[in-house]
Order: C-alpha cells, then structure tokens, then sequence
C-alpha cells in the first residue's frame, strides 16, 4: 500500500511545488518587466525612469505592488457583481497554467505534454473571455468598447498566430514544447522561417494587447478601456496577466524559433531567459516608438495580409516538406 | 419620422469633459452606432471665467494679465493683440526695437505653442515617445522666456507702448544656440514621425475640410492653411515689423488632419527664420515709447486689431466710453471658430478618428469658454 501510495503523494507535492514555483515566478517576473518597461521607455524617451527606490528604482515597483494593494477595491453601482468580480481571476488563471509547459530547460519543465501548443493557445484564447467578462459587467461604455474591440482583436489575431505555428509543427512533427526544441539542435527555426517569425512577433503583440495593437485599452480614446472600472488589487491582476501574457508569448518565440534553452557555455535556463527577455524587450521596443493603429485597419491587417501570408507560408512549407 | 441619429438602436457616448484627449474641458456628445458617430454635439463652458465681463471692471492696465489666462499656450500673441489695441486707442507708436523685442518672443511663443501640439497630437494617436522630446525642446525656449519675461507660461510681458525689458547677449546667444538646435531636431521628427505609415494611416484623408467650409466656419490659422487658403494675419493685414521679414506662409493642399500636421510642422521652420532675421536686424534705440500716460484715459471710440496666435487670428475688440475701464471688450478667439466645424467633420467617423480630428484642430478650450 505505502509504496503505491508515494508516487502519487510525490506527484502531488511535485504539482504543488511546480505551482509554487510558477507563482513565484510569475509575480518576480512581472514586477521585474514592469521595472524594464519603465526602464526602457524612460531610456527611449530621454529621461532616467524610476531611481529613487533601491538601485536605480530596482525595488519601486514592490513598493506600488504594495500601495495598490493597500487600495480600497471600489465596486461601482450598477456592475454585475459575479461576473465583476469573477473577471480578474479568470484573467490570472490561464496564464498561470500555461507555464505547465513551458520548457525551461532540458530538465525544468512542470509537465512536458504532447499537446502543449494547443495547450498554450488555448488558454490564451480565455484570457479573451476575461476582458469581455470585465467589459460586459463593468456597466461602462468605454468598457464594453474596450472589451468588444478586445474579442475582435484576438479572434482575428489567433489565426494567423495558429497557423504560422503551424508550419513550424510540420517540420518538426510534434505539438510538444521539448520536441520542438530537440529539432533546433543544428539550427534554429528563425533562419528558416523567417516569414513566420515577423508573423509570429506581429500577431503577438496584437494578441497580448500591446501597442501598436493596444486598442482594447487605447488610452488616449477609450480611457483604460476594459479595466476602467477596475481599482486596487483587482487591476493589478489585470496589469499582472497582461505582463505574464507577454513573457508567455516571447516564451514560445523562443522555443519555436530560437531555439529555446539551447546555447553554447551557459545553462539552458539562462540562455532560455536571455532569449524571452530579448523578445520583451522588442516588444516594448514596439510600444514606444509606434503610434496606434485604427480598429478597422487593425482587422483589416489581420484578415487580408496576415492570414493569407500565414496560409502561403504554410502551404510553401509544407510542399517543400513533401518534396525533401 | 426620427432623424437618422436619434433611433433606438443608437446611444449617447460622454467624451469629456475629462477624457485623456479633450485637450482641458471639453465635451463632446457622440450619438453612436457601434463605434461609429451619428452626431457630434460639442458642449463648450466648463471653464468659462467671464474674461470679457472682467474687462468691464478692471483698467486698462489691470485687464492686461487677464490675456495670458485665455490662450495659456501662445500667451504673447494674445498680450500683443490687446496691447495694440490699446495703444490703437490712445494712439501710441511703439519704437523699432520694442516691436523687434515682441516679435522674437511671440515667435519663441508660437513654437512652445506648436511643440507641445506635436507631442500631444501625436499622444492622441498612441504614439507615447514623441510628447517627452518635443517637452525637452519647449524646455529651451521656455528657459529662454523665463530669462527674459520672469514666467514660463502665463506672460505678461508687453506693455502699452514697447517692452518693460531689453534683450542682452545672453538671450540672443540663447535663442541662436535653440534655432540650432530644433533645427536639427525638426528632420527627426519628421523622419521618425511624418514618414511612420501607421502615422499616415491614421491622418490621411481624415477629417478633410474644403476651402468652402473654411470660409463658411470662419477657419483661421492652421486650419485654413491646412486647406490651401494662404490667410495668414502676419501676411494678409500685416502688424507689427512682419513685413521686414522673409517668411513663407505654408499651405496644404487637400485640407485633412495629415495637412493641417504638415503646415505647422513648416510652420515652425518659419518661426525659426523669422527670430533668426529678427535677431540679425534688430536695431538700437529705446524699448518703451516716450510719454505713456500714468493714466490711461482713451477718448471715447472703437478699435479693432488682430494678430496670429497660434491657431489662428485672435481679434480684441475694445470699445471705449472715455473711461479708465472699457466699456466692453470683446475677444475672437480662433479655437471657437475652428471647434465649431467638428460637428460636421466627425459624422460617420470612428471615435479614433475623432481623436485624431480634435487632435488636429489644436483646440484650446479654456481660450472658447474664456
């Protein structure tokens, strides 16, 4: 009995600890790129950025991490309460169970499935029904712009986003992250699908909601858009998954095209999160120095020149597959 | 039968009076169909001070710092105006120099005006960077300003009759150091803005108004320029020592919000030009006229004087009764004119496109609700 019984337990505790794990990973990483947001848009923008807390502002944002949580939680009136309320955690929870699968390094991965892709994208598809959760019951009509242009955005972006990754599958031949990665061990996929990388990093940025394609939230027009209403800890998780999201998309580049943990001298971890922090760091790169689309030539981007590209890409690949 | 607008499937959006694109206090009453506008309906008054009503009670030397609190962002076209006017009035001339003095800071002033347009233009389209570099340039000249006139941005510099305060060489290395300096920036800003394609997309044929409805609105400055009218007050009824400079007055040609960008970003070409000839030309001599009166007591009569502020011309209408106080004082404000098409220009627009149209107007609604 008692040997039967320690796998499972060990299992267990393996799951709570990887859990532990992510969390603390998650919230580390976030308030680090919240700091190098800062950081490298004060850089671009001529002025220093935080530099009062700790080494050059290191800890400042631990310190706001603490004030909004001192915030008092405002609940407007007339929101529909569950769903209000329901809407930062069903934010959170997707992005916290895509690093299942995320390969940090040859070892350090929670639970290396063969479905892992579409592990990934599906739950990032339900960060969606999130931002349509807070939109619809946040009872505000910059809100509900916020969130319907959100749903339109991402559903339009998850195509060409699925189907560039898709020509990657072909060569490689496995929805597993470490498969994908094993394949890059004589080159990495940028140089062979180059295409697919602009693709990828384009509809990445649309897909976490980013500038040029930050619509869902475009300030200057719609306020804060969805999490208008949002206040305190509540918005935190909203800031928080946003940020999260961001190191899951860069996360995947990495593994699909530069060759994830792989890298001479250093420990794959390192090399992994040199990697995915470069990616960051082009998309904040975007962020900065980019104005803001309009919404209806950012869907008409994504249905008459990204998707089609996407599909040519993907069809050249796989006859030139079938051709090898 | 409903006029189309006013269905049921159609809602009203607030944008104002605080909304990060309203530029101050105004507000705009969009009737909508899904993200498109129906009806604009701009609501004007949230910052109104009763500037005209104060005039009544104040002198003539009292009303003056009022003139900076009603375009806050070209404050020294607006005290030129009004001290034209009076000194219309009372019949002064103010000396060569003293108009060299106001020209050069009015242009300085037009082009802190103009950059931070550019920065929060260019806000309203997404685009965060470019607001933080034209910041660091308005710096230079409002350090400039400062030197010279004590504040940096509600001035009350002239006076009836010339300057309190000559220039010195280290204003005018100042000011040839900063023409150096924008000038090598203005490429940038065009390389790195007017060239983006999102930028373009964004402003291309929106919002296009024809030379007709300038004249039917009563554009003025930018705006009718961006559309091909070169009415320019320097130019058409000149004031001041304008006509000893060398200047283009730049125009657009289809009249959309790109245009209107375009004008005032060779607008400040030409302010740099004109403070740089006025620089090289400026004669010796005094700075005030001789026998200003302590007291200012105008005959009783009318004048009327415009200038070019920055968004166009600012007309100060002074009706004198013979008293120490005006009798009534009456300020055309460009903006007012220039807000009052938008009704037109937003219908069948997305909200974004209607940021991008108020962003190119280049309203300033303290200066309409006065």
């Amino acid at each position: 009995m008692e040997a039967m019984a320690q796998p499972a337990a060990v299992s267990i505790l393996g799951m709570i600890a990887g859990l532990l794990g992510v969390i603390v990973l998650v919230s580390v990483n976030a308030l680090f790129l919240i700091w190098m947001e800062r950081k490298v848009s004060a850089h671009m923008q001529l002025r220093p950025g935080p530099m009062e807390v700790g080494w050059h502002g290191a800890i400042q944002t631990i310190a706001d991490a603490l004030k909004l949580m001192g915030k008092e939680l405002i609940t407007p009136k007339d929101v529909d309460r569950p769903v209000y309320l329901l809407a930062p955690i069903v934010v959170f929870l997707p992005v916290l169970l895509s690093f299942l699968v995320i390969p940090f390094s040859q070892s350090l991965v929670i639970r290396d499935m063969n479905v892992g892709v579409l592990l990934i994208l599906a739950f990032a598809s339900l960060t969606v029904l999130a931002i349509l959760m807070a939109g619809w019951a946040s009872n505000n009509k910059y809100s509900i712009f916020g969130a319907i242009r959100s749903v339109a955005q991402n559903i339009a972006y998850e195509i060409p986003l699925l189907i560039t990754l898709m020509s990657i599958i072909l060569m490689v031949g496995s929805f597993s992250l470490a498969d994908i990665v094993e394949a890059q061990s004589a080159y990495w996929f940028v140089f062979v699908q180059p295409l697919a990388f602009i693709l990828y990093i384009t509809c990445a940025t649309a897909e976490t909601n980013r500038a040029p394609f930050d619509l869902p939230e475009a300030e200057s027009e719609l306020v804060a858009g969805f999490h208008t209403e949002y206040s305190g800890m509540r918005f935190a998780l909203f800031f928080l998954a946003e940020y999260t999201n961001m190191f899951i998309v860069a996360a995947i580049a990495t593994v699909f095209f530069l060759g994830g943990w792989r890298g001479p001298f250093l420990p794959g971890i390192v090399w992994f999160l040199i990697k995915v922090y470069f990616i960051i760091f082009v998309l904040m790169w975007f962020r900065w120095t980019f104005p803001r689309v309009r919404f209806d030539q950012l869907i008409t981007f994504a249905w008459k020149i990204l998707i089609p590209l996407a599909f040519a890409n993907l069809i050249i690949t796989a006859f030139i597959l079938k051709l090898r | 039968m409903l006029e189309r607008g006013l269905e049921e499937k159609t809602y009203v959006l607030n944008l104002g009076p605080q909304h990060p694109s309203t530029h101050g206090v105004l507000r705009v009453e969009l009737h909508m169909e899904g993200e498109f506008i129906i009806k604009a309906d701009p609501d004007i008054g949230y910052g109104h001070r009763g500037h005209e009503h104060m005039a009544e009670n104040r002198t003539y030397a009292q009303y003056l710092p009022n003139m900076a609190r009603v375009d806050y962002l070209h404050a020294l076209a607006y005290n030129q105006g009004y001290c034209m006017a009076v000194e219309k009035l009372l019949g002064l001339t103010v000396p060569e120099r003293g108009e060299y003095i106001r020209v050069i800071t009015a242009e300085l002033n037009r082009l802190t005006s103009h950059l931070l347009w550019l920065g929060a233009y260019l806000l309203d389209l997404g685009a965060f960077t470019p607001i933080l570099y034209t910041f660091d340039d308005r710096e230079n000249v409002l350090d400039l300003l400062d030197y010279l006139t004590g504040s940096r941005l509600t001035y009350c510099f002239y006076r009836f009759g010339g300057v309190p305060v000559d220039i010195d060489d280290d204003f005018t290395d100042g000011c040839r150091k900063f023409i150096q300096r924008l000038r090598s920036r203005l490429p940038d800003y065009d390389n790195l803005v007017t060239k983006n394609v999102i930028f373009i997309h964004r402003t291309k044929d929106i919002g296009i108004i024809t030379k007709d409805q300038c004249i039917k609105y009563g554009l003025t400055g930018p705006m009718a320029r961006g559309s091909g009218i070169p009415y320019d007050i320097r130019r058409v009824e000149p004031y001041s020592v304008y006509p000893q400079f060398d200047f283009e007055i730049p125009i657009g040609e289809q009249g959309d919000a790109l245009d209107r960008y375009m004008v005032r970003l060779r607008e400040m070409e030409q302010s740099l030009r004109i403070v740089e000839q006025a620089l090289d030309k400026i004669p010796s001599g005094p700075i005030m006229a001789e026998k200003v009166p302590k007291r200012l007591k105008p005959a009783a009569g009318e004048v009327y004087t415009a200038v070019e502020s920055a968004r166009g011309e600012f007309g100060c209408y002074i009706v004198s009764a013979g008293d120490t106080k005006p009798y009534r004082i009456k300020l055309r404000v460009p903006s007012f004119g220039n807000l009052s098409i938008l009704p037109e220009l937003a219908v069948d627009t997305l909200v974004a496109d209607l940021v991008a149209i108020i962003g190119s107007i280049d309203v300033v609604v303290p200066e309409i609700d006065r």
